[in-house]
């Protein structure tokens, strides 16, 4: 263990202290903002498999994956619309219009980021480094201004058709959880399983994990390089298409821009892990989700972007690998 | 050998002219333009241009040169323009220190860039052993909390309010002299920076030749030759006796300082300076004209900004007028009220500025990954790619 670790697990070890502080003093207040924390890590959590799946591949930081995340959540919000449903309580046409509008977009989301793969990067992958984080930066231009063309400057309101209100919510010991909470973990829980579960056990995962390798030895191996890379692209998409209904659903406003600042906090959550290393990014999320929650109401709103960069810059410089070590090749 | 030595003075010859068209177009301009429009808005304008002109030459060092990438570059811009806007304002009165300061521009745009350059080094130093891309995740996270660290400690630098009143820059007396203010001598009279743009256009214009001579003797020098052999390949660099921490760390502070003293520039032409100016967007902007232009060559790195500066500010913001106009001329004119949903025509075009923005950058880069003007001499000696030997080999008959 070098200096560098001994000073990340010292201040992470400070941090730890001064929370479990927190937790004595105001044990009600500590829980309730720990449940809050890790319904938003969650989501961060879907959003940063994307970018640390398509950077552990082509090492690429995709811009445009955080605009893929808002666009699903418009999108989510206008096949809804077709739904008769309601936002009062426990509805049976609720549970069918989301278990109909889930699937479909994870599905056109996953294809929307093949499409930009196909156009924007692949034409680009042996061209200058510069040239697709650029072409990135576009398409996630483009992506916001379709959602501005389409509902302009105004946030969007999506229909809060969990259920929620008495009967699905609870006190516990006085902190608040809603049915809300809990969905948004499992929900989460239940997709980075499955996808662990692909990229471990299936012949596509594994053709995933070669290609992250060693793109070259791979393709030598008889892989299909361009569609293993697509099939990244998709699975991202699917994940941060998920993401985006379920912060939709959630937080039920959105705007043409949310996935700027999430997309950032996303990929701070991804390099937090390790990046290229899928659990380290569900980790990553979970414990960023918590650390806004915590500057939040601790240290105050206006502070939590300094204290996640800062973050972000202090794991860098004292642990660059990121908490579980990361899985991108030197090249 | 002989062709070798033509295709580089031919290569010297294109950036010659792309250099004799700019100074010929930025002398123009004043002139052409008062005469055109019988106001200074241009030339303001251009003055506004001639800042993310600075800023291009300067990340061109970073990105360029030395193949860092940098994603807060704005970071450093801010930091130069508080530099200047706090010790030249009354902003220092009202805070804690109780005393405002009102030093001279001359001094303070480089005090700016020594603060700039001092934040790179102290950024860079500890990421820039690590693997290239950290650095762009680094300066990334910088970029954000620089502009939100200004923001929160509003008591020092007012905030969301921002800072403004900012000191003018005034002459210093040898060359204003006893005789400023005496009609007799017009010239040197009007050449008052409050609120006159044709003299922050001079300043600009001579801040930027500055810079590009300082630019072009850095890349030709031991220096720059070093930073082009870390951008092939780290490695070999080092085994050639390159001290790689250093050199990056050098290519980094020289980019931040440039930063700086354009921030500090910046803050006294536009008189105000708030968090908001210094978004990721303006980094992004500046790395997209450098890359557009064409990485690592000063003159497609200027084009390149002017090109991005022209698109943000004139081309897309008169899109409105210009669809409704045409769109009565063609007979259509009735798309331009607003009905129901539809924002009118000029509205929905200004809700297309985005979009388009988009669009072109992705198909700019499509269409010439390598930027509009290439380093042609860094492809012919260090890539040796197809159409270039092709070239030397149809010179060698030539010369044969």
């Amino acid at each position: 263990m070098g200096l560098a670790d001994l000073g990340f697990f010292t201040l992470g070890g400070a941090t730890l202290v001064l929370l479990g502080a927190q937790a004595v003093i105001n044990p009600t207040q500590f829980t309730q903002v720990l449940v809050f924390g890790l319904a938003d890590g969650a989501i961060y959590a879907l959003v940063a498999l994307g970018y640390t799946m398509v950077y552990g591949i082509i090492e690429l930081i995709n811009f445009a994956h955080g605009d893929v995340f808002t666009l699903s959540a418009y999108i989510g919000a206008a096949l809804i619309a077709f739904f008769s449903t309601s936002e009062s309580g426990f509805q049976i046409g609720n549970v069918i219009a989301l278990l109909v509008v889930f699937p479909v977009v994870m599905l056109i989301m996953g294809a929307i980021n093949v499409g930009i793969e196909r156009v924007a990067y692949r034409p680009l992958r042996n061209a200058p480094r510069l040239a697709p984080l650029i072409t990135a930066i576009g398409m996630s231009f483009t992506l916001e201004g379709i959602m501005f063309l389409w509902h302009g400057p105004a946030t969007v309101h999506v229909p809060n058709l969990l259920p929620h209100g008495p009967g699905f919510e609870t006190y516990i010991g006085g902190v608040f959880i809603g049915f809300k909470d809990v969905f948004v973990v499992v929900a989460a829980a239940i997709l980075v399983a499955l996808l662990a579960v692909f990229i471990n056990r299936s012949k596509l995962g594994k053709a995933m994990r070669a290609t992250a390798q060693d793109r070259d030895a791979s393709q030598l191996m008889g892989i299909d390089i361009n569609r293993t890379i697509a099939a990244t692209f998709f699975i991202g998409a699917l994940l941060a298409g998920a993401g985006g209904i379920i912060w939709g659903l959630y937080f039920n406003t959105i705007t043409y821009n949310l996935g700027f600042r999430t997309g950032l906090i996303a990929f701070t959550s991804a390099v937090f892990g390790g990046i290229g290393n899928i659990p380290g990014a569900a980790l990553g999320g979970l414990v960023i989700g918590l650390i806004a929650a915590f500057s939040d109401n601790y240290i105050g709103p206006k502070w939590t972007q300094v204290v996640v960069f800062g973050i972000l810059i202090a794991v860098l410089v004292f642990r660059p690998t990121g908490l579980l070590g990361m899985r991108v090749p030197e090249k | 050998m002989i062709a070798r030595l033509r295709l580089r003075e031919r290569m010297r010859d294109r950036d010659t002219a792309v250099y004799g068209i700019l100074l010929i177009v930025a002398l123009i301009w004043p002139l052409a333009t008062i005469y055109a429009t019988d106001s200074t808005f241009l030339i303001s304008q251009a003055g506004h241009a001639g800042t993310f002109v600075l800023l291009a030459i300067g990340l061109n060092v970073v990105v360029g040169f030395a193949g860092l990438l940098d994603l807060g570059y704005a970071a450093f811009f801010a930091i130069g323009a508080y530099t200047y806007a706090l010790f030249a304002s009354d902003q220092l009165g009202s805070s804690p220190a109780h005393h405002s300061f009102h030093l001279p521009f001359w001094v303070m745009i480089f005090a700016a860039m020594f603060v700039a350059a001092a934040f790179g080094a102290i950024l860079g130093f500890p990421t820039l052993r690590l693997r290239g891309d950290y650095l762009a995740i680094v300066t990334l996270g910088f970029g954000e909390i620089v502009p939100q660290l200004f923001y929160n400690i509003d008591q020092w630098t007012g905030g969301i309010n921002s800072i403004g009143n900012i000191d003018q820059p005034t002459l210093p007396f040898w060359i204003t002299g006893p005789w400023a203010g005496d009609p007799a001598v017009a010239l040197v009279r009007n050449f008052d920076f409050t609120s006159n743009p044709v003299a922050y256009y001079v300043l600009v214009l001579i801040l930027i030749i500055g810079a590009v001579i300082l630019v072009t003797n850095l890349y030709k020098s031991r220096l720059g030759r070093a930073w082009m052999a870390i951008r092939e390949d780290e490695v070999a660099a080092a085994a050639m006796g390159i001290n790689t921490v250093t050199t990056k760390l050098l290519a980094f502070a020289i980019g931040a300082s440039f930063s700086g003293f354009a921030g500090a520039y910046y803050g006294a032409s536009f008189g105000i300076v708030g968090p908001d100016q210094f978004l990721f967007v303006v980094s992004v902007t500046v790395l997209v004209m450098v890359v557009l232009g064409g990485m690592g060559n000063i003159t497609g790195v200027i084009v390149g900004a002017l090109i991005i500066y022209f698109l943000l500010n004139n081309a897309l913001p008169a899109l409105p007028a210009n669809v409704e106009s045409f769109a009565k001329t063609i007979g259509l004119g009735s798309l331009n009220q607003q009905n129901g949903e539809w924002p009118g025509l000029a509205g929905a075009a200004q809700r297309l500025q985005f979009l388009l923005y988009g669009l072109i950058l992705v198909l700019m880069m499509l269409l010439r990954p390598q930027g509009i003007f290439p380093s042609r001499v860094r492809e012919q000696e260090l890539k040796h790619t197809g159409p270039v030997e092709e070239e030397t080999v149809v010179e060698a008959e030539h010369a044969g």
